[in-house]
Parts: structure tokens; sequence; C-alpha cells
């Protein structure tokens, strides 16, 4: 179905099912630990053995020799497959890095062997006793030192957000120049883990030349393709089934070791092979997003307009690594005739920077939206309404081309009175509680809608089941549950007579998880498949499709009404179709928006912040299901008070490593840490982005909520910290007077 | 004799006078796995288990008796995915041996409840959406079981202002009690709901 004209009523409309707050339909399995994540299935082969990773002891080189004799010899082992037995594998979609294969070190913990044993305790074991001989090589990782060398670059997240080395609208530099009023700051943030609780996995089988891998994927068509490629195998010889995914924030995008080595591991063994990823291995051998220095000018007249604006990013990755996309919103969230958007990439020799949740946005709204506070203050504005006069309905640098609906001014104000903005103390440092110095503070958050193809099959059965079949992943998004709230709609079905089936490459390909464009485009595409087969229902019972009526499990026309799976006693009726989109988001610009509300305590003799209430009034078209959709936003906004308080990964500078490669070295919040959380959708529709009339919102929960905690210290302190997280030692020496 | 001698020796010791019945003993890494016989409840069912002694009780769950319910998400202590009750209290089932629960009654996940026969616990976090991938899941389930469990015994923790009053299954109790699960997805706020519903139903 080519979607290239907005929406008009169409059967989703009704919404007896979708928009309605919807239990999960896989929560059964979830609670009861019968869902089966990939290191589990032992249901789907006999005689897996077991694989144990080893990755590099160096930043940077080569490795000279691995010995596994003595490994060899251990109790158990059935096979050791090292660096040094295979060439140096092709590279994934989206992959920088070589995963495995060949002499050279890209970085720490790069995968170099895996031990398959016949216990996990056996393969543990025997993988202490390889002895590696590295020959390390001189690397560079300091961002602060190779800044100075960054060099323009252009380059997307992979997730929507890009842009040009320099991008340039009208004369920045001359209207900067003459702006009354003016800020020239430089933020930064730090390098960040996904550390999704499922550590990446895979059960690898070959059957003869075809291989099986049972992973943990949030796009499997690019893992289809990239298994395929990396192990130079035909495509059709591959399968991969992802049904559950234990969270994946970006960082299972793409293939990574555990899929290479499961393969590899199980071929040499001769038999199946699983294997996980050991948590202190992923952050240093996976991906993580990278640390920023963010340079900020924004010039407004006195009454407050911005006249010119910019925002510089740099960030480092290895070669051929892309930059980390920070200033994209800086092109599309205010207004502002003269506009310079750049960034800079530094060579770096540490892990793989790659996208996590949000990439570009969750870590520029985090430097602009400060800045805005900041400028506010300059101003003598409130910040809330510094944002809306700067508000634009345009693209402000193609004024030609308007949102396609854009309400973000309702948000701000939405969220300002539910939160009760008017108490808030202008004046710095000034609200005491007991020994709490409180403050609060509010952001922006904007992420752009993504459209991309998305497939899906839909099968009738004659007691009236439907069954969708696509290759989209739920990542403890809900993509279950809204997928089987749209078959049910179109089909005027019950929930419970509808069965979904994810996340195996035999399925039809759909946009997958990422970029918070799995919901609308994965719904539009069962959306399609189903128009199909309400199609093929009406021509096997004799109806003129354009009058039939789907409800409460019948095909009604005119007096007729046949029991739906009636049009399946012939035989199961299958329809299979995708959405595909022309030129609309072309046309105009298609984005979410949301007002991020947040209080903070801090402690007045300690420092110690504490986040006392947080809200999320979000503008993201129609939301399909309000119960795991603001799950999703409220999930983003725990990440982005981690973002702001304390996630950070150490740079080893010397070794070239992240040194806290655990969940305990590398903090992120816990229930201790955040509040009661309000979420309130703007109800709207947006007819521009699919037959779903939906938007992603999935991302837009972190974007923006760092700077509203960053804020609210600010606004409890007096102490303006640019340098993320805001840790306590950061604010210690100038706190106000604890009285 | 040096520090580190001690310490050798003392584990040494230690090691001779608790290894369980049936241990045939091996040294170096090279010999042959030291093999154990171990006997649990799991889940109301006597469960007689031949293991390597240095499976933990995690493993011996998941790959042995095919309870994947609780999970391996850092298997360090760090994450809590793994939580299971143990003689009545949680522990982190990655952090200690299966050997070292001889004769132990343990609850997992899947002794809680079943998908047609939830524990009331699992149908608020249902009710309440308080989970996302699920991996964590589990572990927060069977926590905050254990945790109503303990307020109700009466055990303090860190928040806890007054050790003379009653222990109340407050937000503040849950979210401190709760603090060794994590869930990066974020579903804290919805977890405390509801544990608080159950909490409630039960006072």
């Amino acid at each position: 179905m080519k979607f290239d004209t907005p929406a008009g009523q169409n059967p989703i409309d009704q919404l007896k099912v979708v928009g309605k707050a919807t239990d999960r339909i896989d929560g059964k399995f979830k609670t009861t630990g019968t869902a089966s994540y990939a290191y589990e299935r032992h249901d789907v082969v006999p005689n897996q053995a077991y694989g144990y990773v080893l990755g590099a002891g160096i930043a940077k080189g080569r490795v000279r020799a691995i010995d596994t004799a003595a490994a060899k010899r251990a109790p158990g082992v059935l096979a050791i497959v090292t660096t040094l037995d295979v060439p140096k594998q092709g590279l994934g979609v989206m992959n920088v890095a070589n995963l495995f294969g060949g002499d050279e070190i890209q970085h720490y913990h790069q995968a170099i062997a895996v031990v398959v044993a016949e216990t996990f305790e056996q393969a543990r074991a025997a993988a202490f006793l390889v002895k590696v001989d590295h020959a390390p090589g001189a690397g560079k990782f300091d961002l602060a030192v190779e800044a100075k060398a960054a060099k323009p670059v252009e380059g997307g997240s992979g997730e929507g957000s890009g842009g040009g080395g320099e991008d340039r609208h009208g004369d920045f530099e001359g209207a900067f120049g003459q702006a009354p009023v003016k800020l020239d700051q430089t933020y930064t943030t730090p390098d960040e883990s996904h550390a999704m609780m499922e550590p990446h996995a895979t059960i690898a089988a070959w059957q003869g030349d075809t291989l099986t891998l049972w992973t943990s994927n949030q796009m499997i068509a690019w893992g289809h393709g990239s298994v395929a490629k990396i192990l130079g195998i035909p495509k059709e010889n591959v399968r991969i089934d992802s049904p559950y995914i234990g969270g994946g924030f970006g960082g299972k995008l793409f293939v990574r070791a555990d899929a290479v080595l499961a393969a590899l591991g199980a071929k040499a063994a001769g038999r199946p092979v699983k294997l996980a990823l050991t948590r202190p291995l992923i952050i240093n051998n996976t991906t993580h997003r990278p640390a920023t220095i963010q340079h900020i000018r924004i010039g407004a007249t006195r009454d407050g307009h911005i006249t010119a604006i910019a925002h510089e990013s740099i960030s480092g990755n290895l070669q051929n690594g892309r930059p980390e996309t920070a200033v994209d919103q800086t092109k599309l969230l205010y207004a502002g005739a003269n506009r310079l958007t750049a960034m800079r990439l530094a060579h770096l020799d540490l892990p793989e920077g790659n996208a996590m949740r949000a990439p570009g946005e969750a870590p520029g709204l985090m430097a602009l939206e400060m800045a805005m506070d900041e400028m506010a203050e300059t101003l003598g504005l409130d910040p809330v309404e510094f944002r809306i006069r700067n508000d634009t309905q345009v693209d402000p640098g193609k004024p030609e081309r308007p949102f396609s609906h854009r309400d973000l001014v309702g948000c701000l104000k939405r969220g300002a009175e539910t939160f009760g903005w008017n108490r808030r103390n202008p004046t710095p440092g000034q609200v005491r509680d007991g020994h709490w110095l409180v403050g609060i503070g509010m952001a922006a958050g904007f992420r752009n809608n993504l459209l991309m193809k998305s497939g899906a099959r839909v099968r009738l059965d004659p007691a009236g089941t439907v069954t969708v079949e696509t290759d989209m992943t739920d990542i403890g998004t809900g993509s279950y549950t809204i997928i089987a709230q749209t078959a049910a709609e179109m089909m005027g079905v019950p929930l419970d007579k509808v069965v979904v089936r994810l996340g195996d490459s035999a399925f039809p390909v759909s946009a997958g998880s990422g970029g918070q464009f799995g919901a609308n485009n994965a719904t539009a595409g069962v959306y399609a498949a189903c128009v199909k087969l309400r199609e093929a229902v009406a021509q096997r019972l004799g109806i003129n499709s354009a009058d039939a009526v789907f409800a409460d499990g019948e095909v009604r026309s005119g007096n007729r009404a046949v029991p739906l799976g009636q049009a399946a006693n012939a035989g199961e009726l299958t329809a299979e179709d995708a959405i595909e989109y022309g030129d609309l988001s072309k046309k105009q610009q298609q984005s979410t928006f949301a007002g991020h509300f947040v209080e903070v305590g801090v402690d007045a003799d300690t420092a110690e912040v504490r986040v006392r209430r947080m809200l999320a009034v979000c503008a993201a078209g129609r939301i399909l299901n309000p119960k795991s959709a603001r799950s999703q936003v409220i999930g983003g906004m725990t990440m982005g008070v981690g973002a702001a308080l304390m996630e950070e990964l150490a740079v080893d500078t010397k070794r070239g490593f992240f040194a806290n490669h655990d969940l305990a070295g590398y903090e992120v919040p816990v229930h201790a840490d955040i509040p009661h959380q309000e979420v309130i959708f703007l109800d709207e529709v947006d007819p521009q982005s699919s037959p779903m009339k939906a938007k992603g919102v999935g991302e837009l929960g972190i974007c923006g909520v760092g700077a509203a905690v960053a804020n609210a210290v600010y606004n409890a302190t007096g102490v303006r910290v640019r340098d993320y997280p805001i840790t306590l030692d950061k604010l210690l020496g100038r706190m106000p007077d604890a009285a | 004799m040096s520090r580190r001698d001690l310490v050798a020796g003392a584990t040494a010791a230690a090691a001779l006078t608790t290894l369980p019945a049936g241990v045939r003993a091996g040294t170096a890494a090279t010999d042959k796995p030291v093999m154990a016989t171990v006997n649990l409840t799991v889940n109301g069912q006597r469960r007689e288990l031949e293991l390597d002694t240095r499976t933990s009780l995690l493993d011996a769950a998941r790959e042995h008796l095919h309870l994947t319910g609780s999970k391996k998400g850092c298997d360090h202590g760090q994450c809590g995915a793994c939580t299971m009750i143990v003689d009545g209290r949680r522990i982190n089932a990655c952090l200690t041996l299966a050997v070292m629960h001889q004769g132990a009654e343990i609850t997992t996940i899947e002794g809680l409840g079943q998908p047609e026969n939830l524990h009331p616990m699992q149908a608020a976090f249902i009710k309440h959406d308080g989970y996302q991938c699920g991996y964590c899941t589990p572990g927060q389930i069977c926590s905050g079981v254990a945790v109503l469990a303990e307020i109700k015994a009466g055990i303090p923790s860190h928040v806890t202002a007054d050790l003379n009053a009653a222990v109340t299954a407050s937000e503040a109790e849950i979210r401190e009690r709760m603090s060794g699960n994590i869930c990066r997805c974020g579903a804290y706020s919805n977890i405390v709901e509801a544990m608080t519903e159950v909490a409630g139903r039960q006072s």
C-alpha cells in the first residue's frame, strides 16, 4: 500500500480497540518467566554446547599469538576458535569496528576467541587457560585532547538525525554580532552505555550449510543480511529469530560478536552453541553513546526573539565511525533567521560509538535546553515564555516547509499549568524544605517522526482467529499489543482473537525497532495487510468490499451478517502487504514534541540531588496504547535522570578503555532515584504520518528531560553545571551557605 | 607466614570441613570437574541434581532444571534479575553456589504463579504495566513479594525512621528495598504502584 496522500477516515478511527489503555498481551508470559529470551531456548534444538567469549586486553595493536594448548586439554572443551584462526570478517549494517577475525585490535575487549565446552563452568574455566600475546600500539583516547584535531564531518545517526559538516541559513556571525542579548557557552556530555538488562546472547545451530540464530536483535532484516555477509553465506541459508528482546536502546540494532562467535563456535564444535557476552565484557566489546563537546551561541532581541542561533558539536569515534548528531534538533526547534549547525569528528581508539536511545537529540537537547534556560534568565524572561515566544510552525531553514502538526506550545502550557510552574521562584537558591534546597526546571522535548517501509502477513482461520506475522520486534516497547490492537480493529474481532508472531526473519520485513519509528510504521504495515485481508474475505463471501462492515466477529453487508471465520471455511485466507511512503514527509516536517517539568531537592550540606516530581506532556499524534506509550515515556524520563545525574563511562585515557564496565561501576537509576512520574498525551492525530495517524514516542521521553533536571538543580542552588553528569562533587564547593 | 598464606590456608581448611557428601575432590583446572549431588525443593517439588560444584544456584535452575524465568543480567550480584526466594528470603541466585543450598526450599518466578494462574503480584504488574522488555521482571516480582513479607515481619530498612514503630509499605520503604533490582526500561514508577496495590490488599 502506497501512502502518499494524507489519511482520511478509515477503520482505525473507530477506536474500539486502538487508542484504549490495554494490558500487554505478552504480559502473562513476561511476569511468569515463561517468555523465552535468546539464551533460554532449550526447546529449539537439542545438544547445545556452551561458548565463552574472550576480549582483547589492549585497546590498539595486534594479537601476536594465542596459546590454546592448555585450554584445549581442559575437561569438556569441544572447540576453540581464535581471531587468528579466521580472516578478518566483513562488517554488517551499521558496524564500524571489526567484530572478529584477523590480528588487528581496534578497541579494548574486542572479541579474540570463543571457547566451546560441554558446560558453562567448563568453558569459563578453560577460557582462563588461554594465553594471549598482545602487541600493544599507540592509540588516541582523550576527546578533550583530540578535539583540537577534529574535522568537519557530515553524517547520520542511522536513526534519522544527521546533517552536513556545516549547515547555514542567513548570516549567523553578522546577526550574532549585532544581537543585544547573547549567550556563548560550552557544554559537555559523557560517554554512556545502553546497559540493557539482557546481555547480548545467541544460540547458533548449523544444519548442513544453513544456519539458525536464536538471538536478541532489534532489526531482524538488518541482522539477517549482516550475518550472511559477515559469514560469507547466502542470505537464504540464514534464519534469525528474536521473539523476546530484553532491552536494546540501540545497542542491539545490529549484529554483534555474540552472533558471529556462536555461529563460528557451532561450526567448529559440530554442535549447536549458546553463548552470552558476560556483563563485564559488554561495555567495551559493544557500542556506546559517544561523549560530546557542544558550543552553543544564541543572540536575541531584548524582548526575547532569537535572531541568531549556532550549535556546534565535537565527538569522537573509530576510523569510519559516525559523529554523534547532537546539533540536529537545533535546525528545527526554534525560530530565528540566522542559523549555523556544525559537527566535527575526532579520531579516537575507544570502543565503537553508535546509536543509543535518541542518538543526537538526547545529548543535543541536554546542552541546547540548558542554554535556553540560561538565555531566558539573561533576558529576564520566564523559561516557558521564552520558548513559546520562539515557537515556529515552519522549518526555520526552509520557511516554505511547514510542520505537519506542531503543538509544542500546547505541551508547555499544559505542563506549566499541571505542574504548578507559576509557584516557581525565578531567583535560584531561595526555596527550602528542611535541609533540602528545592528547585523546579523545565525543558522542551523534540524528536523527529520517521517513516519506513514495513510489511506484515495476516492469516484468518475458520475459528475466526487472526494471526499476524511480521519480523517486527518487541524490545519492551509494546509492539505485540499495538499490532494485536490494529488487527483487531481492522478485522472487527476482540483482542483475544488475534495472535501476533514477531521477530522471525521468515516473516515479512518490517520497520524494526529503532529511532522511535517502530510503532507507527509496523502497525501501518499491519493495517495494509488487513486491508488486503478484508478484500479477500469480502470476495470469498461474495460481498462488495466497499460496503462490508467488520465488527463483533462478523462481516455485515446490508441485511446479511456472516461470522468472519466462515470466509476461511474453504481454507485459510492469507494476505500480505507493506506500507510504503511517498514524499509527504519531505513536503511537511513530521516531528514529536514534549514539555518536561522536574522538581529536585538538593541537600544543602552534601549537595546530593534527589528528583522529587516529574511530568512530561507529549504531542505525538494518535497514541495507540496509552498504557504502554506512557511506560515508554517514563522509561525515557528515567534514562534522562540517569544522564543528568549519574551516567558516565569513565575513560582510562592511558590504556584506552571504559574502566567502570559493569552495572556496579556504571551507575543507572534505581528505584530509590525515581519518584512518581506523570505523563499527559495531548489528544491529537497526524494524518500525514500514516493511516494510523500516529507518531513515535519511544525516544521523545528522553529528549530534553536531562536539561529539565539540570535546570531544576540550578533553580534550587544557583549553581550552573555545564558538564554532565551533575554529580555532587561539581556542586559542593559552589553551594550557597547552609544556614 | 604472610597474610596471603594465612588466607589460602584458611580457605583450604574451610573447604575441607564444608565439602558436601558425595564430592569427589579435584584441584587443577585441567582435572575433571568436582561433582556433587544436590537436593533442593524447587517450587514445591523435590529435585536431585548431579552438579559441577562451580554451578551457581541460578545456573542450576536455568540450565539444569530448565527454569529460565530467573534471569542472568550480570552474574555478579549487581542487577537483581536472578532474584529467588530461598528458605523465605530473597537472594541473588547468581552469587551463590547450588551446593550451598542442600535441602533448601526455593521459590522461583515459575512457582509464584503461571500464565493462567497468576500470583496477585504478577497480576498487579500487568495491570500497572510494571515492566517493559520483561527481562528484569521475574526478579522484580520475586523481590516485590519478599519485600512485602519483610515489611510485614517488621524488618527495618535504611529509610525506616522509627525502629520502635511498625514498618509500613510506604513508597519510600518500597523504593529503598527494591533498589537492588535494576530496570533499565525504567518501569519503577509503575512497579511501586503495583506493589502498593498488593500491599494494600494484604493488610
